[in-house]
């Protein structure tokens, strides 16, 4: 017989427990999924970069938690989401850079990008994107320094040989996709072994963390577009393995243009934002002041999402 | 709509089987959609047999109310009840008897001449209601104001955990066909639809082999919570919607869940008034879950003793599905006509975790079954922004629980959603 009731729990439906994923964990699953990379790069670009990414996942955990500490806030760096700021941002970061221009980009990132909107959740911008572009426009020189892979000596990366019109295609560079796959070439840290990232983004798929909206429409876009614009002399013949394989996009349509937050809500919004994350991208690589336009094309779209979520609603049931 | 953990193994080989009778029983005179049975045929002391009506009302929405075993009226007083908390209830102490006040007959053959006048009569007089949901009086809804030439058998049942309507399925096969026929007769339906999913086979092979008029359609739907709400198997059957605010009669439909089903034939063609339904009693800490043949107005308490002894002391008991059920705080509520079962869930399956900040992941959106956006209502209500809720739709939910069921940030979503549905209906009928 029972005997109390007085020990029962009242609480409001639904009662089944689902063992879904929590935020926390799905911060920390995206950061696993990024460690190849960054495994990768070590390989490739020295010690340096695992330094590169320890300060930078590092400061930013303690200026996360230290804002929230002087605004009486509850320290949140347990749910992983500035830890993985911190390391987006260090993998969009050249391995040369200084260490403290790493801590300066977290600041920008965790202090202004995301506690000054109000913190996980609220921010309109990708936090590790807002931090590189501040970097990119204060330090520029820093920022586009890259160092040779296997190597000390510096060199460009191909997109921007490309844009000063040194090469028009991949072999000029003296590179195959071959190398363009395990990271033979210049560029940011966590951004160069694509073999590294797409092992990452299969493990996101496979947690159901990610789909296939953004990704696919992102490089599908890309890809199309800088097929038929990519060659400056003829239309319809550009190479756009390279363009898809090169500068930042791997990293940022898998890895970036997915996050949550700055992202629309619906399916059909997440293809809108894919698609004009894609043709911003190529816009810029082709006739922007820059060789690389994932950072700015995300951002961008990041502000227009609030607009993209008002237009495009789920189908309401019994509503014309 | 998602594919849920389902839990239904518990009870899902067990046959149905009769309670015991219980010594004393607590009948609320409101377990209907629709006003109270404010007029009470009885008095303190007096004597009832089972089946005797006891409470009824004039005119309006309401089901009369049975004696659900024969005794002695000990008090017509407030008692618990599971839904409301409080009410006023009629408390009958057996005599061990269960003298009946109907003659158990067996009228299959005279009913077929019977006007469908004649069946929502008795319908009415014995008191059945929608055993799926809200709890709305059945007579009524076989009246409606438009022709109707579709009727859906809703065999459906999501919820995780009941396996009430399945056993009755498999159990009172032929039981469900008569009442469909006799639905169908009333309504004058052409096109008729049962809708099971796909984890009940053994149920789809039933209707499959019975001898059913060839003009019905087994319609058997892949097994997704909550398919089992009326405008969803609607959706699912039909591919039509029923328009917002509108009723499934607006489009020319009835649905009506096996149990309500079940219950027309007993009294139809038995003679039988409601007073009695099956319902699942189940949960990790019974020693013996069962789907159970039980008297309305036993109490939580007596059923979980019919079905222990007690492995794991209770932390949650929940009327109802685990995904849409009440939760009770005392267990001397009674059974009700709407309840369908009884779930008892331990101290691992009670978890509590922090609510925190909606990241816009867009799940809730993706899975909400009337394609609102919970994570924006919430987040509406949070701001005391009743008005915007209102025009993201927050009175078209169904309160089916997937948003908070699935959302990675464990937002209270449906809490949030009936706090402000209340709120915003509290002020409409204030004007
Ligand atoms: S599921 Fe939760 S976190 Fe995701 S959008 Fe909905 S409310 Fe926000
Ligand atoms: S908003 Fe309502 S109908 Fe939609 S999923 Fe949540 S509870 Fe169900």
């Amino acid at each position: 017989m029972l005997n109390n009731s007085n020990k029962l729990k009242v609480s409001v439906s639904p009662h089944l427990v689902n063992k879904r994923l929590l935020t926390p964990q799905i911060m920390w699953l995206v950061t696993l999924s990024l460690l190849p990379a960054g495994v990768a790069s070590v390989f490739i670009f020295g010690l340096r970069s695992l330094w590169v990414i320890l300060v930078g996942c590092i400061s930013a955990a303690l200026i996360e938690a230290v804002i929230q500490k002087l605004r009486g806030q509850k320290v949140t760096i347990s749910d992983g989401s500035a830890v993985m700021t911190g390391l987006l941002l260090a993998y969009n970061l050249p391995s040369g850079v200084p260490l403290w221009l790493v801590v300066v980009g977290c600041f920008v990132a965790i202090a202004i990008a995301k506690q000054a909107f109000g913190g996980l959740g609220r921010n309109i911008f990708n936090p590790a994107l807002v931090g590189r572009v501040f970097l990119l426009s204060a330090w520029p020189t820093y920022m586009t320094t890259f160092i040779k892979p296997f190597d000390t000596i510096t060199q460009a990366t191909p997109l921007a040989l490309m844009k000063q019109e040194k090469i028009s295609n991949l072999s000029e560079a003296g590179i195959n996709y071959m190398d363009l796959l395990i990271g033979n070439r210049g560029g940011c840290i966590g951004e160069v072994c694509i073999i590294a990232l797409i092992l990452g983004a299969i493990y996101l798929f496979y947690k159901k963390i990610i789909t296939w909206h953004i990704p696919l429409t992102y490089l599908v876009t890309v890809g199309i577009f800088s097929w038929i614009f990519g060659l400056k002399s003829a239309l319809f013949s550009g190479d756009f393995i390279f363009h898809i394989l090169s500068g930042g996009l791997i990293l940022g349509a898998f890895f970036m243009a997915t996050d949550y937050v700055t992202s629309p809500l619906t399916q059909k919004g997440q293809i809108i934002f894919g698609i004009g994350c894609g043709l911003l991208t190529c816009v810029i690589r082709f006739w922007g002041g820059y060789p690389e336009g994932v950072s700015y094309a995300i951002l961008m779209m990041n502000m227009i999402v609030p607009l993209i979520d008002r237009w495009v609603k789920p189908k309401r049931y019994g509503v014309k | 709509m998602i594919k849920l953990s389902e839990h239904k193994e518990l009870t899902e080989h067990n046959l149905i089987r009769k309670a015991k009778l219980p010594s004393k029983v607590h009948i609320p005179l409101i377990q209907h959609f629709g006003k109270p049975c404010d007029k009470v045929l009885v008095k303190l002391n007096d004597f009832v047999k089972t089946g005797q009506m006891i409470a009824t009302s004039e005119g309006g929405v309401f089901s009369p109310i049975h004696a659900s075993i024969s005794g002695k009226i000990i008090s017509i007083t407030d008692c618990p009840h599971p839904l409301l908390g409080r009410a006023k209830a009629v408390v009958i102490e057996s005599d061990g008897e269960d003298e009946k006040i109907y003659d158990l007959i067996n009228r299959n053959d005279e009913v077929q001449a019977y006007s469908a006048e004649k069946i929502r009569e008795i319908i009415f007089n014995a008191g059945i209601v929608g055993l799926g949901g809200a709890g709305f009086p059945t007579h009524i809804k076989l009246k409606p104001p438009k022709p109707v030439d579709t009727f859906i058998l809703n065999g459906v049942e999501c919820e995780p955990y009941l396996n009430v309507d399945y056993r009755l399925m498999l159990e009172r096969t032929e039981e469900i066909i008569l009442g469909m026929k006799i639905i169908i007769k009333v309504l004058g339906a052409k096109n008729v639809y049962i809708a099971i999913e796909d984890n009940k086979k053994e149920a789809i092979e039933l209707f499959r082999r019975a001898n059913l008029p060839s003009n019905w359609i087994i319609v058997v739907l892949k097994t997704r919570y909550p398919q089992g709400g009326e405008k969803q198997v609607i959706k699912s059957c039909l591919n039509r919607e029923v328009p917002q605010g509108k009723m499934p009669f607006d489009i020319g439909v009835v649905v009506n869940n096996v149990g309500t089903v079940y219950a027309i034939y007993e009294a139809v063609c038995k003679n039988k008034p409601f007073y009695e339904k099956v319902i699942t009693v189940a949960g990790r800490g019974l020693t013996n879950s069962s789907n159970l043949e039980v008297r309305l107005g036993m109490s939580i308490r007596d059923l979980i003793d019919e079905c222990g002894p007690i492995k794991e002391e209770p932390r949650k008991v929940v009327m109802g599905g685990p995904m849409m059920g009440i939760a009770q705080y005392n267990l001397d509520a009674p059974i009700i006509k709407g309840t369908s079962g009884i779930i008892l869930f331990g101290k691992d399956e009670v978890v509590e975790v922090q609510e925190r900040f909606c990241i816009k992941c867009g799940e809730c959106v993706t899975h909400c079954p009337i394609g609102l956006e919970p994570g924006m209502i919430s987040l509406a209500i949070a701001k005391d922004r009743l008005d915007l809720a209102q025009e993201y739709g927050v009175m078209d939910c169904i309160e089916c629980g997937l948003c908070s069921y699935i959302c990675p940030a464990n937002r209270n979503l449906v809490q949030a959603i009936k706090y402000a549905k209340q709120k915003i209906e509290d002020k409409r009928t204030k004007k």
